[in-house]
């Protein structure tokens, strides 16, 4: 890159005239900013009469009700939040401890398989998780851990009874192996431009393996790691069809996460082909809306602390 | 003596640790993996599977062609699109990727690889299905472009990115424009690494399911009219996976077999070129 900076500095190719293969592209390549503003604009006339209906009071009331035109998004939001939260809690050890092995130097052929076998993981295509939690994941965590939990932790209100098949839990499971592969992509990447003078001034002090990664290198990279558990979270927030298959479809908000629910994207799965009149697609659709800008901010925010980051590091 | 064995046992242990917890990882992958060819082996082992189309509960010889076939058209169809405009947008990030309309442009696709696929599928439904007055084919195919647009351009970038300075050079060197130096020197050699990254972008909009729901909405018949609902393979294992029905069951798990099937080939192809890539770019 730093070569093409110097080319273009040093071409005597008359600095005047108007490079017009880069004209054109740049004009091409304004597709994604535009697609993004394209899309945001839409969703927002198309939920428009929702929105001036509703007011604000949309996001905190817990009713959903096509009959009378009633609806409200607070149980989707919570189910969305709680999801996502319950997935990076079960995955960020996982994804951590990955990143961290892939980051390490050495073994390179063990480190290869292992991270093929992590972007296969990320290659999966929704459904094809769905489709293996509704048949075997749902079954094996209410036998063998929801079943247990709620009998020795019951007592804990989130942790209570009686566990369900398809819930909440369910799904955070299903979302925890999804986003994996982003948290330990991102946090490898973080971790490994950690310059290498402080490892090796941690090892050359003495410091173990452990000291050096638990007291050097996971301290400077906290933000990285933190910017890539939001990008994780940010994926969790928008999946959608392996959460649909498995969440229980539910309008309330349950006090335990061993109950079904709903989430902002599963709800729009399920009910955005059978929505009729003018209301009611617009409500699901402005659930769209706080999805999407929901993602989008939380996106935004993890790639510039993963930046950022690895900015620093490198100056 | 005894603080520093005690160091070493705590290293000893976080690392054991480390390595059990990546074993977890990667347990998933083999479950999913076991699983779909388990349960999809049967369905898949009849020919008529992708020879015929859906037949109602009970008649033997139900296949899933007009999926294959809906998949493959709508792919098709948002590739038009997709991997040009893609193309051409990383090759201009890589070539001219320093000032700040080229950070605008990084930034949005990469915030655009994460927006949710079902946001896209409802834009598609308020573009293209709502003016229509029906599901068709060409509104699934516009979301699944705008899907598929990041992913292509973050990995043209970083092909093309690959490609020595040197090359570049001798070909100004020689007074070749720039603009002949990038479509007949560097976009060449960097060939492979963007036609892989146009297949992976091609696999994960194969995967999707979300943007077609209510924009290709499915068909239980043959349709190669851009205008009409389509079926597609992600549909197929959404809607029978869910029904109680044990033979639709089972044509979901023999659809997911094929879906896993063309991800895994086109990942594992990739990755082996552009291992490749990165050997001969070195050479160069």
């Amino acid at each position: 890159m730093a070569a093409a900076i110097e080319t273009s500095r040093l071409t005597p190719a008359a600095p005047k005239t108007l490079d017009r293969y880069r004209t054109v592209t740049a004009f091409v390549s304004g597709a994604a900013p535009a697609a993004l503003i394209v899309i945001v604009l839409t969703l927002l006339q198309q939920a428009a009469p929702a929105i001036s209906n509703y007011g604000l009071a949309f996001l905190v009331r817990s009713v959903w009700n096509p009959v009378t035109l009633d609806f409200g998004a607070l149980p989707y939001i919570y189910g969305t939040v709680v999801t996502s939260a319950f997935a990076i809690i079960i995955a960020l050890p996982v994804g951590l401890s990955v990143a961290l092995l892939l980051a390490e130097q050495g073994a390179q052929g063990i480190r290869g398989a292992i991270g093929t076998g992590i972007e296969l993981l990320a290659a999966i295509p929704s459904v094809v998780y769905g489709i293996w939690a509704l048949f075997v994941v749902a079954p094996f965590s209410l036998r063998y851990l929801e079943t247990p939990i709620t009998e020795r932790l019951g007592f804990i209100g989130f942790l209570s009874g009686p566990p369900r098949q398809y819930s909440f839990f369910t799904a955070s499971l299903v979302l925890a192996i999804m986003i994996l592969p982003t948290l330990a992509a991102v946090s490898r990447d973080v971790i490994r431009a950690v310059p290498r003078g402080l490892r090796e001034s941690s090892t050359a002090l003495g410091a173990t393996w452990w000291e050096t990664t638990w007291r050097v290198i996971l301290p400077t990279a906290r933000a990285g790691i933190f910017g890539a558990t939001v990008l994780a979270l940010g994926r969790a927030l928008g999946e959608t069809i392996a959460v649909t298959m498995v969440i229980g479809n539910r309008d309330e908000i349950p006090p335990s996460v061993f109950s079904p629910g709903y989430t902002l994207a599963s709800k729009i799965a399920n009910e955005f082909s059978e929505a009729t009149g003018n209301l009611y697609p617009a409500a699901l659709i402005e659930l769209g809306l706080v999805l999407i800008l929901v993602t989008l901010t939380v996106n935004l925010v993890a790639l510039l602390l993963v930046r950022s980051t690895q900015a620093r590091m490198a100056a | 003596m005894n603080r520093n064995f005690w160091r070493r046992f705590k290293s000893k242990t976080a690392m054991s640790i480390i390595y059990v917890l990546t074993g977890f990882a990667l347990v998933p992958l083999g479950l999913v993996l076991w699983y779909t060819i388990v349960k999809g082996l049967p369905a898949i082992s009849h020919v008529e599977f992708f020879l015929n189309v859906e037949r109602p509960v009970g008649i033997p010889g139900s296949g899933i062609s007009h999926a294959i076939v809906g998949t493959a058209f709508m792919v098709g169809m948002a590739s038009l699109v997709a991997i040009p405009v893609g193309v051409i947008s990383g090759v201009y990030l890589a070539e001219y990727g320093h000032g700040r309309w080229a950070n605008w442009v990084r930034l949005a696709s990469d915030v655009l690889v994460g927006a949710p696929s079902i946001a896209l599928g409802l834009f598609a439904y308020a573009i293209l299905v709502v003016p229509l007055h029906h599901y068709s084919a060409i509104s699934a195919s516009a979301a699944l472009s705008i899907l598929m647009l990041p992913v292509v351009i973050r990995t043209t970038e970083s092909a093309v990115g690959l490609i020595p300075g040197g090359l570049r050079e001798s070909g100004l060197a020689l007074g070749l424009p720039r603009w002949r130096v990038s479509l007949q020197l560097i976009v060449p050699a960097a060939a492979p690494g963007v036609i892989t990254g146009a297949l992976l972008a091609v696999a994960r909009a194969a995967g999707e399911t979300a943007p077609l729901l209510f924009t290709a909405f499915g068909n239980p018949l043959w349709s190669l009219d851009p205008t009409q609902p389509m079926s597609a393979l992600t549909l197929v294992v959404f809607r029978d996976a869910l029904t109680p029905f044990k033979e639709l069951q089972d044509q979901a798990w023999g659809a997911a077999l094929v879906l896993v099937m063309m991800v895994l080939v086109t990942n594992l192809a990739s990755r082996w070129v552009l291992r490749r890539q990165i050997r001969l770019a070195g050479q160069l």
